[in-house]
């Protein structure tokens, strides 16, 4: 995680983008509560609520819908294999760690940025530590959240074709002086 | 003449000079001008020119009302036409010029309409124009263009950039004067959210002027946390469910900053507050558009807030109390106030005592019979407001002050469906609180406050304000108290007299030039007329003169036009109605909609994992959906089409490379997979075994075909789909559609993987051999067989060769994880160069596909194309029970032979190539057109498919193809041009 394939430093946030990020999408029935205990114990942490992220990048998992989590690991492949072998029933393990560029956004004006292309209420009574949004960032579609440790520092993640776009999205909209102050 | 006085202008810092230009004449103002306040401190009166006589117009107004002073502003790239200078912020280096005159605004040829006004009445062009037919296109519309419009284009790419922000608010106020003031303290003590805009970059509105503070106000609000107001930003429309947009000028009034200019706040509010405040009306009096002509309020602004006066001595005209305060600001400011001209015949209340007290001389029940004066006012003649004909008086003046009541700004609380009442008592339509805009939940969600909802003066303003406050903040779930101290009004008012004829029974002669609509040149006499001529509902009237059009949408015309209208129907003002109220308030940027989406950030384009390889070894660009492609690669010396033919020779030949990772790839896995491909692909793919590969087709539900690929099955219960490059989301949505909604009970999941793997195809005699050196997997013909496909590494990468092919050469397209795309298309390229392996592009493909007949969705299909026209009915299960489109297939016209049908055509010219869509005629009529043409290199002919009515039974017959007017001939042949029996791919 030291190499940046991508950075920015120049704006009023700071703009990194990790060289590479393990993400393996799980999709199953969550209402199940065999599937519950089965995920729980296999990735070790508990399943996330509702637009919630658990643990963090080396290690979590985020809500991305009823049926579909998230995992952030170090070995995909691995966490792949072990969902495969420890999951029964209908369910839909998928390796996606290239399929998906992931962003830091670190800084006090993070939140001002991405009000700026996405329709939610980023207000810090409203988006809170470890929450986790599906929505879109100016034309792309995109999930976002607020890590539970570092008030000022989100994550972002898009689909990996338009990562030089997103970049250039977030370097525009983080300009000096661009922030309306108003979060 | 305009100018400058030594007291007053609570706004302008005289300390602080600014330096600008109007028609490349030097002036000076001071910080806190307006343009239009420095143009008149210059003694500049004459702004602009109007729309269809070029009669000269000064400014009328002092905010977002005006229709004259619009100004072609800036320069190069910051030009921007149409700025109302009443509302343009003055700054050092500002350039302005005045519109539509030629050659000059001092003197104007086109004036001459002004002239003959007996020939331009209302509908004009509609008469005028109509005969000889030919002459419109050709004499009369190059003309019209030339002499009508407002401003000029801009030249040049806008210089500035723009966003968007999203905003989440318990309540939105619009309005920064003291009602909307008032409001926002209500609604902040009860400890919601509040946003208050407003346009101009002041607080407070009117109040200031009448001198009422606001300090007190901003005290509150400044410890009020839960309350943020922006100034400079102006609520532009109101929609559905609270959802609202306001438009932030950050930089209009300092530009070549690094900011954005201009920012489109897109606000969701769980009530909105329209504290919008009143424009006041003009009064209909012959010359009442002659530049000195202002509206009472404006000529009081000016003297208060900019330290100008409009004039040396003005006569104040008006029909109701208000204006008496321009007269008394006036003579505290040391102007002459020449008379003032009641047309109530008892006059006024207790400012009309106040102004007498001054010594002021006031005439009850007078009127202005006309204003003469051609580029400023030389002096009014007076008249009883009752008798045209009585004595006259001639007053000489330079600036007349009129007053005909006010009108409730309603347009934000009409944008979204809020109705009117007519206050017939005041004159003017204002919200009924009981019928507002409703959301999802039937409730109203727009609340209007102070004189926006029709309570006129500042004490009634504020008492509705409170109410207004409260009852949004409560109505957002919050509580607020329930008692409201009932404000006496410091100054009682008597009543004003409705005047929309001025003398009251006006000639014709006079009719003929009192200006109804400023900026469209809408005359009293062209409303009456259109009523003649059977215009009866106010929206007809409106498009047939012009009457509230434009960039003003008549903000100070409307009513006085409707009330002329309805006077003409011998109808009441109520019953006639008002023309709809739609967003923006007024005219917002262009690039503020846009937002940040210009230059790069125009649209995200989609990139593959080799894009940037690419990009250096001289791609042609093609967009595919949202992806770009290499169209070719071209060599130094090469146009693009010998790039394509020595593309497509070298890998027919020996060998090719394509980056394939465009594909879409979506993953369906679970216990009913393969029942649930059955249902959607028109062929059985059920039955295809682990490791092998199905090329199948999609339909909609009725019948058309809309997107292709190879089915690779990966697993007992796991598919891997392959979609079209542009159709990856549209299938992906569409399988999920059907999963969520119609087929619940199956037990499926998919996942769209389409950017997880770079996918590369190894194309030509020589594929195999160049996999083999690589190393790592066996890929001779009896391990991986055509349509089968093998795992493992290959040259150390993780890879997974599928033997498909879509050039009809022995083909691998070989899949492995994106960020390793290029590490293999590195070492392909490095262990065919003795094969002389050639990157090839997107027209390479679509070439040699088209020479073996394989069609290409988009092309061959376009939505009304089922499997069977194309030849591809083998692809369509008759043993399945169902999938989507099964049953639209057998309805009578999809089973009639003489549909369309997929032929192959040879042009009997083998070097002329047939244009795309080229249409196939028979006895005069259109039996088809070409979806696919080439020129083949491979065969050295020109080969083209068509889609063509009977096709199948026209085998060996010559069409006819009109292309401009000439006839070309081509064969129809057997679509598959080369290689039909797959000899080449099977080896």
């Amino acid at each position: 995680m030291s190499e940046f394939k991508r950075k920015s430093t120049d704006g009023e946030i700071e703009i990194s983008q990790p060289d590479f990020t393990g993400m393996v999408t799980l999709r199953a029935d969550l209402a199940n509560s065999e599937t519950i205990i089965n995920i729980e114990r296999i990735i070790g942490l508990k399943l996330p609520e509702k637009r919630k992220l658990i643990g963090d990048l080396s290690h979590g998992m985020a809500w991305m819908s009823p049926d579909e989590l998230l995992v952030f690991c170090a070995d995909p492949a691995a966490m792949a294999a072990q969902l495969n072998a420890g999951l029964s029933g209908a369910f839909l393990v998928a390796d996606v760690s290239h399929a998906r560029a992931v962003f830091l956004l670190q800084g006090d004006g993070v939140r001002e940025v991405l009000a700026k292309g996405a329709p939610v209420d980023l207000s810090p009574e409203v988006f809170l530590p470890d929450d986790f949004r599906r929505t879109r960032m100016g034309q792309v579609a995109v999930a976002f959240w607020m890590s539970g440790q570092s008030p000022d520092s989100f994550g972002l993640i898009c689909f990996a074709s338009v990562q030089e776009f997103m970049f250039d999205w977030l370097v525009t909209a983080s300009k000096k002086g661009s922030l309306p102050h108003y979060l | 003449m305009s100018h400058r006085i030594k007291k007053s202008g609570i706004l302008i810092d005289r300390t602080k000079p600014k330096n600008f230009t109007f028609n490349g004449k030097k002036f000076r103002g001071f910080q806190g001008d307006t343009l239009a306040s420095a143009l008149l401190a210059n003694g500049q009166v004459l702004m602009g020119r109007s729309f269809k006589y070029h009669r000269p117009r000064g400014v009328v107004a002092s905010g977002a009302e005006e229709p004259n002073a619009l100004m072609n502003m800036g320069q190069g790239a910051r030009f921007e036409p149409n700025q109302r200078a009443t509302t343009t912020e003055l700054f050092d280096g500002l350039v302005a010029r005045s519109q539509n005159h030629w050659p000059s605004l001092e003197f104007d040829i086109g004036a001459i309409n002004n002239r003959l006004p007996k020939f331009f009445p209302a509908g004009f062009y509609y008469k005028t124009f109509m005969y000889p037919r030919w002459a419109w296109k050709h004499l009369f519309e190059p003309i019209i263009r030339k002499s009508a419009g407002l401003g000029t284009a801009p030249q040049q790419p806008d210089a500035d950039r723009y966003e968007y922000f999203y905003a989440y608010v318990d309540v939105l106020i619009i309005g920064g004067g003291s009602a909307g003031l008032t409001a926002a303290i209500e609604a902040g003590k009860t400890g919601a959210k509040v946003l208050l805009v407003e346009q101009t970059p002041h607080l407070g509105g009117r109040a200031p002027v009448d001198g009422f503070g606001i300090d007190a106000q901003l005290n509150t609000l400044k410890n009020m946390k839960n309350v943020i107001i922006r100034t400079r930003t102006m609520g532009a429309g109101v929609y559905d469910h609270g959802y609202a947009l306001a438009y932030e000028r950050i930089t209009d009034h300092a530009p070549n900053s690094d900011q954005p200019r201009h920012r489109l706040w897109r606000i969701r509010a769980k009530r909105i507050v329209t504290a919008t405040g009143a424009i006041e009306r003009t009064l209909n009096f012959s010359g009442n558009d002659i530049p000195g002509v202002m509206l009472a309020s404006a000529v009081r602004d000016y003297v208060s807030l900019w330290g100008v006066s409009p004039g040396k001595s003005t006569v104040i005209v008006t029909n109701n109390d208000d204006a008496y305060r321009t007269a008394i600001t006036l003579f505290n400011s040391g102007q002459t106030v020449a008379a003032i001209l009641d047309a109530r015949p008892m006059g006024g209340g207790a400012l009309a005592n106040q102004a007498r007290d001054l010594g002021i001389r006031i005439l009850n029940g007078k009127a202005i019979k006309k204003v003469t004066g051609h580029k400023t006012v030389a002096s009014v003649v007076i008249c009883d407001q009752s008798d045209e004909t009585s004595d006259t008086e001639t007053i000489i003046c330079d600036c007349v002050a009129m007053s005909g009541g006010w009108s409730p700004v309603v347009h934000l609380w009409s944008h979204c469906g809020g109705k009117l009442n007519w206050d017939a008592k005041n004159a003017m339509f204002s919200p009924d609180p009981n019928r507002p805009p409703t959301g999802h939940d039937g409730q109203g969600f727009v609340i209007s406050a102070g004189a926006a909802a029709g309570a006129l003066g500042h004490d009634a303003g504020i008492q509705n304000a409170v109410s207004a406050g409260r009852q949004a903040a409560v109505e957002a779930g919050f509580s607020a108290s329930k008692t409201i101290a009932s404000i006496a009004a410091s100054t009682p008012e008597s009543p004003m007299l409705a005047v929309w004829s001025m003398p009251q029974n006006a000639s014709y002669a006079l009719r003929l030039k009192t200006w109804l609509d400023f900026q469209n040149d809408v005359k009293v006499s062209d409303v009456q007329l259109a009523a003649r001529e059977g215009y009866e509902s106010v929206e007809h009237t409106k498009r047939y003169t012009t009457l509230g059009m434009a960039t003003d949408q008549g903000k100070l015309s409307n009513i006085n036009g409707l009330a002329v209208l309805a006077d003409s129907l011998n109808a009441e003002i109520p019953a006639v109605g008002t023309t709809t109220f739609r967003p923006p308030y007024t005219p917002i940027s262009i690039g503020s909609i846009a937002g940040e989406a210009r230059g790069a950030l125009f649209k995200p384009t989609r990139k593959s994992p080799i894009d940037a390889w690419q990009d250096a070894n001289h791609a042609v660009w093609e967009p595919v959906a949202d992806w770009r492609r290499p169209y070719a690669y071209r060599q130094s010396g090469e146009t693009t089409q010998q790039a394509v033919t020595r593309e497509i020779n070298a890998t027919r030949n020996s060998l090719g490379l394509l980056d394939a990772s465009t594909l879409g790839k979506i993953l369906v896995k679970g216990p009913d997979a393969g029942n649930f491909l059955d249902l959607v692909y028109t062929n059985m793919m059920s039955t295809l075994k682990q490791g092998r590969c199905r090329y199948g087709l999609m339909c909609n539900e009725n019948g058309f075909l809309f997107d292709d690929g190879v089915v690779v099955r990966t697993g007992e219960q796991e598919f891997l789909c392959h979609t079209t490059s542009g159709g990856s989301d549209r299938v992906h949505a569409w399988m999920e559609e059907w999963l969520q909604t119609e087929w619940w009970d199956l037990q499926v999941f998919t996942a769209n993987i389409t950017e997880q793997f770079a996918q590369i195809a190894v194309v030509g005699p020589n594929a195999r051999k160049v996999l083999e050196k690589l190393g790592g997997l066996d890929v001779s013909n009896e391990t991986l067989p055509f349509m089968g496909y093998t795992e493992g590494r290959l040259a150390g990468i993780w890879a997974r060769p599928y033997r498909i092919s879509f050039s009809g050469e022995l083909s691998f397209e070989i899949a492995m994880p994106a960020n390793q795309g290029q590490e293999m298309w590195d070492k392909l390229l490095e262990a065919g160069a003795e094969f002389n392996i050639t990157p090839y592009g997107t027209e390479a493909l679509h070439v040699m596909r088209a020479e073996k007949g394989f069609i290409m969705i988009g092309d061959e299909t376009d939505g009304t194309v089922i499997p069977q026209d194309l030849n591809l009915g083998w692809a369509v299960s008759k043993k399945k029970t169902d999938f989507l489109g099964k049953r639209a297939q057998q309805r009578s016209h999809m089973v009639d032979p003489n549909r369309k049908q997929l032929v192959g055509l040879y042009t009997l010219n083998p070097d002329y190539v047939l244009p795309d869509c080229a249409h196939a005629v028979e006895n005069g009529k259109i039996i088809g057109h070409v979806s696919s043409s080439y020129f083949s290199p491979t065969l050295n002919c020109s080969i083209a498919m068509a889609l063509i009515t009977g096709g199948a039974g026209r085998m060996g017959k010559v069409l006819d193809f009109v292309i401009d007017g000439k006839t070309v001939q081509a064969k129809v042949v057997d679509p598959v041009f080369y290689d039909k029996e797959g000899a080449r791919q099977n080896v």
